[in-house]
């Protein structure tokens, strides 16, 4: 990624999505980056160096979540973009979005709760090597909310094993503490996995959104870190 | 096909209105003419029993407000930004379905935000039901907070706050009152006013169904006999639908080529035709052939009388019909132009061409004003003449704020509260689960505070004073987190106003209310009336429940209730005198729903308020928190709980001739905890007495546990943990069976 | 014209907790000898053609792509006339 300032962003808005301008503000009013919206018929990506999927309901979450605008003809770009080493970054139905169009592995279910959660977590960093953590360290626990009623993350034996041996598993939940326990995980998620990156690393995926906490007026700036590491100023 | 009795009779209509009908039109009414009459005339879209009382309430206070006559109000808070809100009912739906009526209570209220050219930015829900011992109220609870969490949540549109009560006379008529704000550009607020002859009629959103199909006059109008399982189609909520109705509408908005628009809510195309020609001083033609359908086969009159959700009426500018068509398919959203507007008055409906109805619309938008007789029940006098003297006192106060804090109507709502996202639009500086939430307006170094407060019991006991306590509580709660109380919407759930002792309950309400409002100088800007809250056994607790809306002049000093560091000095404004009438202590402990509610000076309450607005704006407060439920004892245990700290309190010489249940419990009004740095103590004091308002220096806050001393004996010696622990897990364990 | 019938459930060996939860609750009813209950979602839809092999594969190939995640999906199609 080059220079900080001259990055072009572009933030994908979908029927439905509703955390596109919460995603911009923290990406415009707080960390003075350019970034511009991305409406999800447009097919002409060029020039963007990342692209975030901002959380929401795209599609009302009808049949599965993301599973509507995975088809959106914005994303037969997204996949080249992706390709060809872009940046992405899924948050929340962003990540949801991401799984269904086969860019990360795995897929997402109901919280096992049956219910929707909305609330600040403990999150472990466990990779840096990432275009979003590289400004954090390594099990650092960062305060970040969560809210979604289908944040169970799931893959079967064989993915799991893939993540662990790439290091491609980004955030766990976790104690306030750093350690990884049942009573830390809020939605059943498969080893209290709360994001994870692609085998080349461009493309991660979270459930909790980092654009809520980037001002500390709301509580947290934790979430600032990501776009800290996303536009170089560490 | 000739007009009879009982078509007009199931329809809702009295043989004196149908009569009227008659007489206001000159002639006998079409089919489709009677059902439009019967909606528009309804209580829930008229308030033909209600409206001369409403009449009382001030419009004007020191906040300006811009609005006159549309579906929500509001007040400006910073200069040319003007914040709308009001509150509607969902109740019988709700008792019905309690997600779709919840859900669409939520929609419902969004969309008389949105209509007015205002981006919804927050929601809140008051909710009452009966015994959370009771398998019905818990089912009614989960089906509720699902539907609010369903539609609010897939909106992106956080809902930051509300309340939870449970009490015997909501068990058969739950409340759901749902409140929304919006913010918007003071000179864009948008009307909904049809003017311009000829100009296009458009109907956007969803199709039209048989949904709630006499869901207005029929389900709201009257009560729920024993034996009449009225389960008339209830609607469906659709709120990605919604979502994109708000944005193409504010889009829509933004190109200036909209003249007037208006939600469809409670009688949709009756109500929205009618309503936007009397306003607007025209008329409309229109042809319902046009209007997409999902039934094909749908008779004018269920066109007319159809509450399908998420539909809007729009009316355009000649010529600029395309631009916001356009707008609304890039959306995916219907919009189909339907009609034009005429100069005449007359709302004309077609049906293929022919004419199936032909009003004036001024006299369909007129309900006839009923004064109905108010007859002061024998239980109020008994019960003011109600004396505690012989109230037994409990030996242990430790078991009995236990056994308050596990009381759902003071435990911790969280397990409601979480099923929200109540963080969504990044503005929540202060979230649900204190006094009142705090937003923030980008962009703006103002910011508003808002809650919602209402005291079934108190206004049982004493219509007229129980609902100034409302008010007070409201007012007190926002000003706790540094906020100076703007504007009040209120939700009025009552029962059947035919009884006399029912609207009784109801006017002296409505009389308190409007004299409270008018001594504090807070405006209602918007509201709603929800009757015929009964079965046969009993009526509802008259429930005015008010949303309170308040301004921070700078949002960064705010305040928030829970104590917060060892050594701060606890401080308590105001004075506890022997207030337990209608308490949740009398209630709980004693199993008595009695007495007068608490005594309230509304000139000593907006001296205590202003004491501690002043407090808390210049930073001199670590915390504020207003004693309510439970009181000064409940209010203690509760800063504790939040700030996860315990504290040394003595009461010493305050309020010292008082029964020590009352001293602790009891529910005196004008009281606010405040909590300080030690070298800020003598200021905070200094700043009360020049407003001659009692401030007590009460204790200190520290340890891991809350005791209370009082005539030189421990009272109370509870740990936070403890007390925490029993405060959270009250609902979700009943919520777990 | 052709109806054809999707069921779609978690693949078996995927905790299915919202059954779970519906299983204990008409447990709680008193319906005690209830067991693995599983919930799932049934599509329908009108096609044009005969029911036969082409339509089948072409109903197959909706639900592969669009109608069920078979990363944590089954499906079974039933065509009738």
């Amino acid at each position: 990624m080059s220079t900080a300032t001259k990055a072009r962003l572009g933030v994908i808005v979908f029927p439905g999505t509703n955390c596109d301008t919460d995603t911009w503000h923290a990406l415009h009013d707080v960390m003075e980056a350019p970034v511009e919206y991305i409406w999800h018929e447009d097919t002409d990506l060029t020039g963007f160096e990342c692209i975030i999927l901002p959380g929401g309901f795209s599609y009302g979450d009808y049949l599965r979540t993301g599973a509507v605008a995975r088809f959106s003809p914005v994303m037969n770009g997204v996949i080249d973009f992706a390709g060809a080493g872009g940046l992405l970054l899924g948050i929340c139905n962003g990540f949801q979005i991401l799984l269904e169009a086969g860019l990360l592995p795995g897929a997402m279910m109901r919280n096992v709760g049956q219910t929707f959660v909305c609330k600040y977590v403990n999150l472990r960093v466990e990779s840096t090597e990432t275009p979003y953590t590289r400004a954090m360290a390594k099990d650092a626990v960062l305060r970040i909310p969560i809210a979604h009623g289908e944040g169970n993350y799931y893959a079967d034996e064989t993915t799991l094993a893939e993540l662990k041996r790439n290091d491609q598993i980004v955030f766990r939940y976790c104690a306030p503490d750093g350690e990884i326990t049942p009573g830390s995980n809020p939605n059943g998620s498969l080893e209290n996995i709360a994001g994870i990156c692609n085998r080349e690393r461009n493309v991660v995926g979270m459930m909790p959104h980092p654009e809520r906490c980037s001002d500390a007026l709301l509580g947290s700036s934790d979430g600032r870190l990501v776009w800290e590491s996303l536009l170089g100023a560490s | 096909m000739a007009i009879e009795p009982r078509m007009w009779r199931e329809l809702g209509l009295t043989d004196d209105e149908f009569q009227r009908v008659v007489d206001t039109i000159g002639r006998e009414p079409t089919p489709t003419e009677l059902a439009m009459f019967s909606v528009e005339w309804s209580e829930h879209c008229g308030y033909p029993r209600s409206r001369t009382l409403l009449a009382l309430f001030p419009k004007t206070g020191k906040y300006a407000s811009r609005v006159q006559g549309e579906d929500a109000g509001g007040v400006e808070v910073a200069p040319g930004l003007t914040v709308l809100f009001k509150m509607e009912s969902h109740n019988h739906p709700s008792q019905v379905e309690p997600f779709q009526g919840a859900a669409t209570g939520v929609g419902g209220i969004i969309r008389d935000i949105f209509t007015m050219g205002a981006r919804p930015i927050a929601v809140l829900d008051p909710l009452r039901f009966g015994d959370l011992d009771e398998p019905l109220a818990r089912y009614l609870l989960r089906g509720v907070v699902n539907g609010i969490s369903f539609y609010g949540n897939c909106l992106g549109v956080p809902t930051i706050g509300g309340e939870l009560q449970f009490e015997e006379p909501y068990r058969g008529n739950c409340l759901v009152n749902v409140m929304a704000v919006g913010v918007v550009q003071t000179d864009k607020i948008a009307t909904s006013r049809a003017t311009g002859e000829n100009n296009p009629v458009m109907v956007v959103g969803n199709s039209t169904g048989r949904d709630g199909i006499g869901g207005a006059s029929i389900l709201a109008s009257h009560e729920f006999g024993e034996d009449e399982e009225k389960r008339p189609t209830v609607q469906i909520g659709d709120p990605f639908t919604e979502k994109c109705l708000i944005e193409a509408c504010l889009e829509a908005l933004e190109t200036g080529a909209i003249v007037g628009m208006k939600d469809m809510g409670a009688a949709g195309l009756t109500c929205t035709t009618c309503e936007m020609s009397a306003a607007g001083e025209h008329g409309m033609d229109i042809d319902l052939q046009k209007v997409p359908r999902r039934e094909a086969d749908m008779e004018p009159w269920e066109m007319m009388m159809s509450e399908s959700q998420e539909r809007m009426l729009i009316v355009a500018q000649r010529g600029r019909e395309q631009e916001v068509l356009d707008i609304f398919g890039k959306w995916g959203l219907n919009a189909v132009v339907v009609g034009r507007v005429t100069a005449d008055g007359v709302l004309r409906v077609r049906d293929d061409g022919e004419v199936v109805a032909e009003l004036d619309a001024r006299a369909l938008a007129s309900p006839p004003v009923y004064q109905l007789p108010a007859e002061e029940p024998s239980y109020y006098r008994e019960n003011q003449a109600v004396d505690f003297a012989d109230l037994p006192m409990p030996e242990d106060m430790t078991a009995v704020l236990r056994d308050l804090l596990s009381s759902p109507n003071i435990a911790s709502a969280r397990w409601v509260y979480e099923q929200y996202d109540h963080m969504v639009q990044t503005n929540t500086v202060v979230a649900p689960g204190g006094d009142a939430a705090v937003l923030r307006l980008k962009g703006y170094r103002q910011g508003i505070a808002v809650t919602t407060d209402g005291n079934g019991r108190y206004c049982y006991l004493d219509p007229y004073l129980g609902a100034q306590l409302v008010l007070a509580e409201g007012s007190r709660n926002l000003v706790c987190v540094g906020a100076e109380p703007a504007g009040v919407t209120d939700c009025l759930n009552f029962g059947n106003p035919e009884k006399p002792d029912r609207f009784w309950q109801f006017k002296r309400c409505v009389e308190g209310l409007a004299d409270a409002c008018r001594s504090f100088g807070l405006p209602v800007v918007s509201g709603n009336v929800s009757f015929y809250n009964e079965t046969p056994d009993t009526a509802v607790y008259p429930t005015p429940v008010l949303g309170v809306v308040g301004v921070l002049d700078d949002v960064r000093r705010h305040c928030t209730a829970g104590f917060k560091q060892a050594g701060d000095v606890v401080l308590l404004l105001g004075e506890t005198h022997e207030d337990l009438g209608g308490t949740e202590y009398v209630k709980r402990i004693h199993k008595r729903v009695a007495g007068r509610p608490p005594a309230l000076d509304l000139e000593f309450e907006k001296k205590v308020q202003a004491v501690c607005l002043d407090v808390v704006r210049q930073g001199l407060a670590a915390s504020a928190h207003d004693c309510s439920d439970g009181g000064l004892a409940a209010a203690l245990a509760e800063s504790c709980i939040f700030g996860n700290v315990g504290a040394r309190i003595a009461l010493g010489e305050h309020a010292a001739g008082v029964r020590l249940d009352a001293r602790l419990f009891g529910e005196s009004a004008s009281r606010i905890i405040l909590s300080v740095r030690p070298e800020n103590a003598d200021r905070v004091k200094e700043i009360a007495a020049g407003a001659q308002v009692p401030i007590a220096a009460l204790g200190e806050v520290g340890g891991d546990e809350l005791v209370v001393e009082a005539d030189g004996v421990r009272r109370i010696a509870a740990k936070v943990a403890e007390m925490q622990r029993i405060w959270s897990e009250a609902i979700p364990s009943l919520m777990q069976q | 014209m052709a109806k054809a019938r999707v069921v779609i459930t978690l693949k078996k060996t995927i905790m299915d907790a919202q059954g779970q939860t519906v299983e204990k609750a008409l447990q709680n009813l008193g319906y005690e000898n209830v067991r693995n209950l599983r919930i799932g979602k049934f599509i329908e839809m009108d096609l044009n053609g005969a029911p036969g092999e082409e339509l089948t594969s072409r109903v197959d190939e909706m639900c592969r792509k669009l109608l069920a995640n078979p990363i944590i999906e089954d499906f079974q199609v039933e065509i009738e006339q």
